[in-house]
């Protein structure tokens, strides 16, 4: 049975892969169904739902297009969790391998540094690298993987640990590769799919926390984000309160069909091990 | 007792390098925000010459060289003084330990919650593995895990607060009410319901999920067959064989979760309106006032260190094996 057959009778995966495959398909679409700026005023402010044909979903405080701007925003958050994951796992990753194969004193400094990343909480690091840097959008993911890439540094290492003793790595160095060869081609490559199940857990955290970034007003301003939305709709939240909810059912969506897709995975991964 | 004492003295000795390289890192990123504390005073002022801003400058040591000054932060901190906040023109020490008890008080209610909720409705899921209850509230638990603590902030707010006036919108107490004592206390509770609600739902999802699956994981083990084996009731064996053993990595999860919570603080003190630690920070980010900023961090770092230090404590206590094979 291959891998896409075991992933099928997971129903967690099932509807994570829907939830996902809806909502990327309406980050990728979002500039063919609504060309031009989601920022831009489309209509007369606060539209209810359902009041202008061309407004489904109506508009917010400044006029802007709610369908639009949750559409645009999907994007955002896919590209910001994903961008952030990916910089997290491979950073992580590469301190890790080089402590773990590293060891002695490269070791113990490298891993001083992922303790002092632990010990400082993660979304006040991002605050600090955001408001000295200044808000963009390649900056909050480096802020968000600054609090994230620690997880995969030491599951790296631990691996790397294990992996430095097998012969392969002995007969590399026989045949005179460079240490650092070794460490980047041989080792990390062996370290890394442990390090991937991480994914899941670090994409939907760093969904969640640029949402609140950008709910505190932190975010790429030329950008929509549905964590701005929630904080544009909480202006009116006691006549509007849906410009605030229907951002956060959006969010929720997203970060649900990520822990449901790498649930999916992880039975299908365990499947296989158990059938041997 | 001694294995303990021994762990704990190891440990703080071991985070005293550690966070060196916070406070030397976080100095080191923050004197690379635009403006310093020269310019911050200049801008709530109004302005003033050249030969005033150098004289600022040189009154606060920023004509100094960024290691000098950093030398100066850190003897400074030795002498327990955070120096002096720009936006609030206080000493920054005095301005959080203001706020941290409102923080504290804030997580504390939200974690034990959490915890107490979190485990029982955990042990309930792990109690048969795979049953319908244990679907339900492993998918629930999934569920209210990936909702915002922000989010479910404002929707209890607006359903709570705002429709049903049950609870007040935001603040930690009502304003100039004049109450005292008991009636003082009540108050400030009203006022923490909805954000520690908001705290604990996410907590309590956690919990529920590191119990679940932790007794999962000892259902498998030979000694729960032994037990099996040797006809002890169904309920005993959950309770006091497989619970128990699973209980203790929620406590080292508690540990881990500390800087999490403490950021968690800062929106969901800004959702409520709530004085406290978490909003000082954004605060400072607001004020452009980096010593708030780096005190803030600091303090936070010190404290998820004092959290698991604690949290060492307690597995050393509850778990003979940890720490027994230190040398002496």
């Amino acid at each position: 049975m291959n891998f896409v057959a075991r992933f099928i009778r997971s129903p967690e995966g099932i509807a994570g892969l829907v939830l996902l495959s809806l909502l990327a398909a309406a980050a990728l679409l979002a500039p063919v169904f609504f060309p031009g700026d989601p920022l831009a005023i489309e209509g007369r402010p606060l539209l209810r739902p359902f009041e202008h044909p061309g407004l489904p979903l109506g508009t917010d405080r400044l006029g802007r297009d709610v369908m639009a701007e949750l559409f645009h925003g999907a994007r955002a958050s896919m590209i910001v969790g994903i961008s952030a994951a990916a910089v997290a796992i491979l950073v992580g990753a590469l301190v890790g391998t080089l402590a773990g194969f590293g060891g002695g004193l490269i070791d113990e400094a490298l891993m001083r540094v992922v303790e002092a990343f632990q010990i400082v909480p993660g979304f006040l690091l991002a605050l600090a690298f955001v408001s000295v840097v200044g808000p963009s959008l390649t900056v909050v993911v480096i802020a968000i993987a600054l609090g994230s890439w620690t997880g995969p540094a030491r599951l790296a290492r631990a691996e790397v640990l294990s992996i430095r003793e097998r012969d392969f790595v002995a007969a590399a160095r026989v045949i005179g590769m460079h240490p650092l060869e070794i460490a980047v081609k041989e080792v990390l490559p062996l370290a890394l799919p442990p390090v991937m199940a991480l994914t899941s857990v670090i994409v939907a955290g760093a969904v969640l926390t640029e949402a609140a970034l950008s709910f505190l007003g932190l975010g790429d301003p030329n950008i929509v984000t549905w964590g701005s939305m929630i904080a544009e709709g909480r202006n009116v939240l006691r006549s509007a309160a849906y410009l605030s909810i229907v951002p956060g059912l959006g969010l929720v969506a997203l970060v649900l069909g990520v822990y449901l897709f790498g649930e999916g995975l992880v039975e299908a991964l365990a499947r296989r091990e158990g059938q041997g | 007792m001694k294995r303990a004492w021994r762990l704990l003295l190891r440990r703080s000795l071991t985070s005293i390098p550690v966070l060196m390289l916070v406070i030397t890192g976080t100095f080191l990123l923050l004197e690379n925000a635009s403006g310093d504390a020269a310019d911050a005073y200049l801008v709530a002022i109004g302005g003033g010459d050249a030969g005033y801003v150098a004289d600022l400058r040189a009154e606060y040591g920023l004509d100094r060289s960024v290691w000098v000054r950093l030398w100066f932060y850190i003897s400074n901190l030795a002498q327990l003084d955070l120096g002096q906040s720009v936006a609030l023109n206080r000493p920054i020490l005095d301005v959080i330990l203001e706020r941290l008890p409102v923080t504290l008080w804030l997580m504390g209610s939200a974690v034990a919650l959490s915890f107490v909720f979190g485990s029982l409705l955990g042990v309930l899921a792990g109690a048969r593995p795979g049953s319908a209850t244990d679907r339900t509230l492993s998918i629930g638990s999934l569920a209210l895990y990936s909702v915002p603590s922000f989010w479910l902030g404002l929707v209890l707010s607006v359903v709570f607060a705002v429709q049903l006036r049950w609870f007040p919108v935001s603040g930690i107490e009502t304003i100039a009410s004049g109450k005292t004592g008991l009636a003082r206390a009540g108050d400030i509770a009203l006022h923490l319901v909805l954000p520690v609600a908001s705290l604990a739902m996410l907590y309590l999802a956690l919990f529920l999920r590191l119990m679940r699956a932790g007794m999962a994981e000892v259902w498998r083990q030979d000694f729960v067959l032994a037990a099996r084996a040797r006809g002890i009731k169904h309920h005993k064996i959950i309770l006091q064989h497989i619970a128990r053993n699973a209980l203790l990595p929620l406590i080292t999860m508690l540990g881990l979760q500390a800087a999490g919570m403490l950021g968690g603080s800062v929106v969901i003190e800004g959702v409520f309106g709530i004085p406290g630690f978490g909003r000082l920070a954004a605060e400072a980010v607001s004020g452009r006032d980096a010593p708030l900023l780096m005190g803030v961090i600091l303090t936070s770092s010190i404290l998820v260190i004092l959290v698991n230090l604690a949290v060492d404590m307690v597995y050393a206590l509850l778990d003979p094996r940890v720490g027994a094979s230190d040398p002496a």
